[in-house]
């Protein structure tokens, strides 16, 4: 260290220049592309990208960033969710008391509430649309229809947490909404009664139907969807990275048809990192 | 006596090695305990005693039901008509999708709020999407006094005569 450098020192450099700051944080200074690379492989939450993507992969109107939408509501289902299972008792006296009270008495208990209500709608909305879009985008096609198969589940998840929760504030809305819902699936050839009386716990919507559908709500079907969009986050990085129309196409055309200067940003590159 | 082996008789079937028969025989151990473990992880599901209401009701006595007259008993979600024929009891459950039904008194029907069905006080379809006429249950007359058993399902015709 020279006594120029000395004198510069700032208070960043005080909090970064030390063993644990770098035991955490690796890399330095992002200068070279090998530096820009290896902080990106080295960390778990950018590595959902690959190293080098393709401008044309990250454009806005590419995606609408519907699939990192519907996860971010899903972020905030799990944290107001966890917030209003502190004041909420999954029994027949006190649920529906327990909702009032998060709606009249609770500090920011109707802010969390509401937040839960909408973002719920916001997932169910964004599933639909991420999934009409990569429809008409045509990247069901192999070698992502795997991936497809996997989103298909995850449709299925979302709208399964959106009808378990439908049943817990134990109104009249709720309990005549999974009345004529359970009765739906009465209606599945050989097996309906049976899988009815399973997810009731009994014969009418009573109190194992609200604990049931209370830790189906809270516990199963959100460790399901994680598992689920794990893979499937994990699966768009293995069939190589955002779809972008068939192989020679317009769409396909890589960074250096753009006179995007940096060196080894095309496909090829993004292969690579894969 | 010679060998089997010496006689150099033609056999057709691989030699079953010990590898081959271990393997099998794990995975099945394997296949068996995993079937074990769901079937006793899917009947753990199956409640083995239900805290529901009784299904046994006592209406009242029938000389305090005049003829033409639909008693509603939403609470445990049945009618009693006393019809020209006879009593009967019917179910007051949607035949739809299960909602409750209620009686409507002005225009002497059972209405669905759900979907908007409507049944005559005979409990047959007048409107609606409802596929059947509402279920008539067991009535009886027990030490003069009606007696509903909400749990067996009766003929559609069927009337009690006192």
């Amino acid at each position: 260290m020279s006594n120029q450098a000395e004198t510069k020192r700032t208070y960043i450099d005080a909090l970064t220049r030390n063993r644990v700051y770098r035991s955490i944080v690796r890399r330095g200074l992002t200068d070279t592309n090998r530096n820009r690379s290896l902080a990106i492989f080295g960390n778990f939450f950018l590595h959902i990208h690959p190293v080098k993507v393709n401008v044309r992969a990250i454009a806005f109107t590419r995606t609408f960033y519907l699939g990192g939408l519907s996860s971010a509501a899903f972020f905030i289902l799990v944290v107001t969710g966890i917030f209003l299972m502190f004041y909420y008792h999954p029994s027949v006296p006190r649920a529906y008391e327990d909702m009032k009270d998060l709606q009249f008495v609770v500090y920011m208990g109707p802010f969390l509430r509401n937040l839960h209500r909408w973002a719920a709608h916001a997932m169910v909305a964004l599933v639909l649309l991420h999934m009409v879009r990569v429809f008409f985008a045509g990247a069901y096609r192999p070698p992502r229809e795997f991936n497809w198969v996997i989103g298909v589940m995850l449709l299925l998840i979302t709208i399964l947490l959106s009808y378990t929760g439908y049943l817990l504030p134990w109104d009249q809305l709720a309990f005549w909404g999974v009345t004529v819902g359970t009765n739906m699936v009465d209606a599945v050839p050989v097996f309906g009664e049976h899988i009815k009386f399973l997810l009731l716990g009994g014969n009418s919507v009573s109190e194992n139907a609200l604990l049931r559908f209370y830790v189906l709500h809270c516990v199963v079907l959100p460790m399901l969807l994680v598992l689920f969009l794990s893979v499937h986050i994990w699966r768009v990085r293995k069939d190589g990275g955002i779809y972008l129309g068939p192989p020679g196409g317009e769409a396909s055309i890589g960074n250096e048809a753009e006179q995007f200067n940096q060196p080894g940003t095309g496909r090829t590159s993004q292969a690579a990192a894969d | 006596m010679p060998l089997i082996d010496d006689l150099k008789l033609p056999i057709d079937d691989e030699e079953y090695n010990r590898r081959a028969f271990l393997s099998a025989l794990g995975l099945g151990a394997l296949a068996a305990a995993g079937l074990g473990t769901g079937i006793t992880a899917i009947r753990f599901m199956w409640p083995e005693v239900l805290f529901e209401e009784e299904t046994r009701y006592r209406i009242g006595k029938p000389e305090e039901i005049p003829v033409g007259t639909l008693v509603a008993l939403p609470a445990q979600k049945l009618y009693v008509m006393h019809g020209p024929q006879g009593f009967f009891a019917m179910s007051a459950v949607c035949t739809h999708l299960g909602c409750l039904t209620r009686y409507e008194k002005e225009e002497n029907r059972i209405f669905c709020p759900c979907h908007g069905s409507r049944f005559s006080t005979d409990g047959e379809v007048i409107a609606g999407p409802a596929p059947r006429q509402l279920p008539r249950l067991h009535l009886s007359l027990e030490q003069e006094v009606l007696v509903v058993d909400a749990s067996k399902v009766v003929a559609p015709d069927t009337v009690l005569k006192v």
